[in-house]
């Protein structure tokens, strides 16, 4: 596999002090700030107008009002105290804002620990037990597998396993574990869990095993040589340099979980909260300019989790 | 040369603000204004947006044999078509809609009335549309936003709509239909009569209503009228209190686990009801077909409090004028002149103008889907595939008893936000 700097010396040579043939070749050259800024350039500008022009025009969108069929370019706070709306009010009771986002937060943290663990030991197996490179390909691709269905088709398919009629309520009740097929298997928390997990665990496994295949195996040589067990190894080496994978990982899952309303609205059987559907269901009233401060609240909430966990672990320096 | 800087421009803008593909078609065609017209050689294309319900592809085949025009459709869900209207009114030409929408799309001036006079069959389309009555003398009840409230404006320009008779047309009538709760009698095995029954304990954790605010509450208004606990003056228009009182009725029999799910799309409803996870729920006619099509026993159930209904027609951007104009109405002319009509009574819905469709229908199928007879023959679908044995009769028997038994009509209400706020609650609870 190409190390990180091999790949950069191919696309820019010069760049990497020590690339002498490159260097010498060319006798004028460009100043290496020019050119990192020529490198980000057309990602800075693909980044300006498509994420955060259209940002600022939801936060500035947010502030405005709206009548029945159009946006009245008029600073208005209505987005913001129509969606908090009753939060003082009905106290000690929480308000609808307040229990869709712990409703949100809390799916969001059970898919988080669960796609953590199991992508972790995924990306594991393939960093260290699976020896062959065609084996490693082959293997991650099996993992995005549930990406080939659409969303309507994945919920039919999920209807004759866990369905009240379903194979799991069929043979739990053949094999007399049960008396009458559960309900909580489908359009339950269970139900969006699980199609989340099934989803997202990728996203976990190739930022991890990213990080994984790039650990120096003559550290955990070194580990062996003096005498630690399996599991020092794991705690003492392998965790810590594999918190990169992990944190990118998490925030790929987190940013992807906080934001979805199809998959939980669907396993969810359109009975669940989620910070999306409110904005979903804004949007298909027209109006808009609530949705934007919907947007705005969501996207403060998820950045919020997302500085927190960089705290934890500095990408940047680890990288 | 300043004529071709003026077309990139335009196209360019438009194909920010539309999605991709639509743009160079609408450059193409001649849509956007302020270009001269150019009459040379150009095809007689429309695009069409509306829901799915219209949009058969037999329509549009045949449509382009009798008339020429080429039908481009736009197909997208009820709201994302009203959306479409407020946001970009230039990337459609014909407008296909259903009369509640009315109350959002008229006010933001994007459209263009029609003119009744150039419509042909305009004095024959059902008295359902223009009087509320059915063609037998019944009265249909009104509460919500029945067409006949909002089909017609006081002027060309007029954003208000009129209380009598005027030329100017907001939507020419094509299609509409009386939706009910759909059952398994086979599981549920007696007989249900009231929408009261969808609370019923009995069906605990087998229930469902669909999740579209606006549909979802005229049900939730029906089933709270039904259990005698209130009683509406227009459940169409709700007062805060009363939409307060909906959402509790509802919200408490969620949280002791009376629904099973919600839905929100077509084949939700289908795989919902085919699985067995539900029994009762609200549910759209072609869907019961889809079910029973399974070879799974569905009853689109008549109900003694009455249907909620729904209804659409046909209207054109503001951006159509000239020679677009009067393909328009050409189109809008031939859809009125039976074979469309027919095509749609084929499905279960019902068409405008009753008389052409039937002269497009075999006398058996009228019988069948039009006067509540017992099957003839087998029933087919428009597509050839079989619906009913011979010997069957239609849930809720003739036209006349059907639409006559309409209680009230999809709707907008006054207090539509916050009808939307309450029901983001209800789903949170």
């Amino acid at each position: 596999m190409d190390t990180s700097e091999d790949i950069l010396q191919q696309a820019a040579p010069g760049l990497i002090p020590g690339a002498g043939t490159a260097r010498a070749a060319k006798p004028t050259r460009l100043s290496p700030s020019f050119i990192s800024w020529l490198q980000a350039g057309p990602m800075m500008l693909v980044f300006l107008a498509f994420f955060l022009i259209p940002l600022v025009f939801v936060v500035i969108v947010s502030f405005w009002d709206y009548n029945e069929y159009q946006l009245l370019p008029a600073f208005s706070g209505r987005g913001y105290s129509d969606t908090f709306e009753g939060c003082i009010a009905q106290l000690p009771d929480l308000c609808t804002i307040a229990k869709t986002y712990l409703k949100t937060l809390k799916l969001c943290f059970l898919v988080w620990v669960i796609t953590l663990f199991i992508g972790f030991w995924v990306a594991y197996f393939l960093a260290f037990h699976v020896k062959s490179k065609t084996w490693q390909m082959g293997l991650s691709l099996l993992c995005t597998i549930p990406f080939w269905t659409s969303n309507v088709i994945r919920m039919i398919a999920w209807i004759p396993l866990l369905g009240r009629n379903g194979l799991v309520n069929s043979g739990l009740v053949k094999t007399g574990l049960i008396n009458h097929p559960v309900e909580w298997l489908l359009f339950s928390e269970f139900s969006v869990v699980l199609a989340l997990v099934h989803l997202f665990t990728f996203f976990m496994v190739v930022p991890i095993f990213n990080s994984m295949v790039r650990i120096d195996k003559s550290l955990i040589e070194a580990a062996y040589d003096a005498g630690a067990t399996g599991f020092q190894t794991l705690v003492n080496v392998i965790i810590p340099l594999t918190k990169p994978g992990i944190v990118i990982g998490s925030i790929f899952v987190i940013t992807i979980v906080m934001g979805d309303f199809i998959t939980i609205g669907v396993m969810g059987g359109q009975q669940i909260a989620a910070a999306g559907k409110i904005i979903e269901t804004r949007v298909n009233a027209l109006q808009f300019p609530a949705a934007a401060a919907n947007a705005v609240i969501l996207l403060v909430i998820t950045f919020l989790i997302i500085t927190l966990m960089s705290r934890i672990v500095d990408i940047k320096k680890e990288l | 040369m300043t004529e071709t800087t003026r077309k990139t421009g335009v196209s360019r803008r438009t194909l920010l603000k539309s999605t991709a593909g639509l743009a160079g078609l609408a450059a193409g065609s001649g849509a956007i204004t302020g270009f001269p017209y150019v009459m040379s050689a150009e095809p007689k294309v429309l695009r069409y947006l509306g829901t799915a319900v219209n949009e058969g592809d037999e329509i549009s085949k045949q449509c382009l044999k009798d008339t020429g025009i080429k039908i481009e459709y736009i197909t997208a869900t009820t709201d994302d078509v009203t959306k479409r209207v407020m946001t970009q009114p230039n990337s459609f030409d014909v407008l296909d809609t259903e009369y509640f929408a009315l109350k959002k799309i008229v006010p933001s001036g994007n459209i263009l009335a029609l003119d009744a006079k150039k419509i042909k069959e305009f004095d024959n389309i059902t008295p359902v549309f223009t009087k509320g009555v059915t063609p037998g003398g019944k009265k249909i009840g009104g509460q919500g936003t029945a067409p006949w409230k909002v089909l017609y404006l006081e002027g060309k320009d007029s954003k208000k709509f009129a209380t009598s008779a005027t030329e100017f047309v907001t939507l020419i009538p094509t299609v509409y239909n009386a939706d009910t709760l759909g059952i398994r009698p086979d599981i549920i095995k007696r007989p249900i009569s009231s929408w009261a029954e969808l609370l019923n304990p009995e069906f605990k954790g087998k229930a469902s209503i669909l999740n579209i605010p606006s549909i979802g509450i005229m049900d939730a208004a029906m089933v709270v009228e039904a259990t005698g606990k209130y009683k509406y003056a227009d459940k169409g228009n709700m007062t805060k209190e009363e939409i307060d009182l909906t959402m509790k009725v509802m919200t408490e029999a969620k949280k002791a686990g009376q629904f099973r799910a919600f839905w929100k799309d077509f084949n939700e409803s289908v795989n919902l009801m085919a699985s067995g996870e539900t029994v009762i729920q609200s549910m759209w006619s072609p869907a019961v077909t889809k079910v029973r099509s399974m070879g799974i026993a569905c009853t689109f159930q008549p109900l003694k409090e009455g249907y909620r209904s729904w209804a659409s027609g046909f209207c054109v951007s503001k951006g159509v004028s000239g020679q677009k104009l009067e393909w328009a109405y050409e189109f809008v002319n031939w859809f009125l002149s039976g074979y469309a009509g027919a095509y749609l009574n084929r499905q279960g819905y019902y068409s405008a103008v009753l008389s052409t469709a039937k002269a497009h229908m075999e006398p058996y199928e009228w019988a069948y889907w039009m006067d509540g007879k017992a099957a003839e023959k087998d029933i087919k679908a428009p597509d050839g595939s079989l619906l009913e044995k011979a010997g069957a009769v239609r849930d809720g028997g003739s036209y006349e008893d059907r639409m006559g038994g309409v209680a009230c009509w999809n709707a907008v209400m006054d207090e539509n936000d916050y009808m939307v706020r309450k029901w983001n609650e209800f789903i949170a609870a």
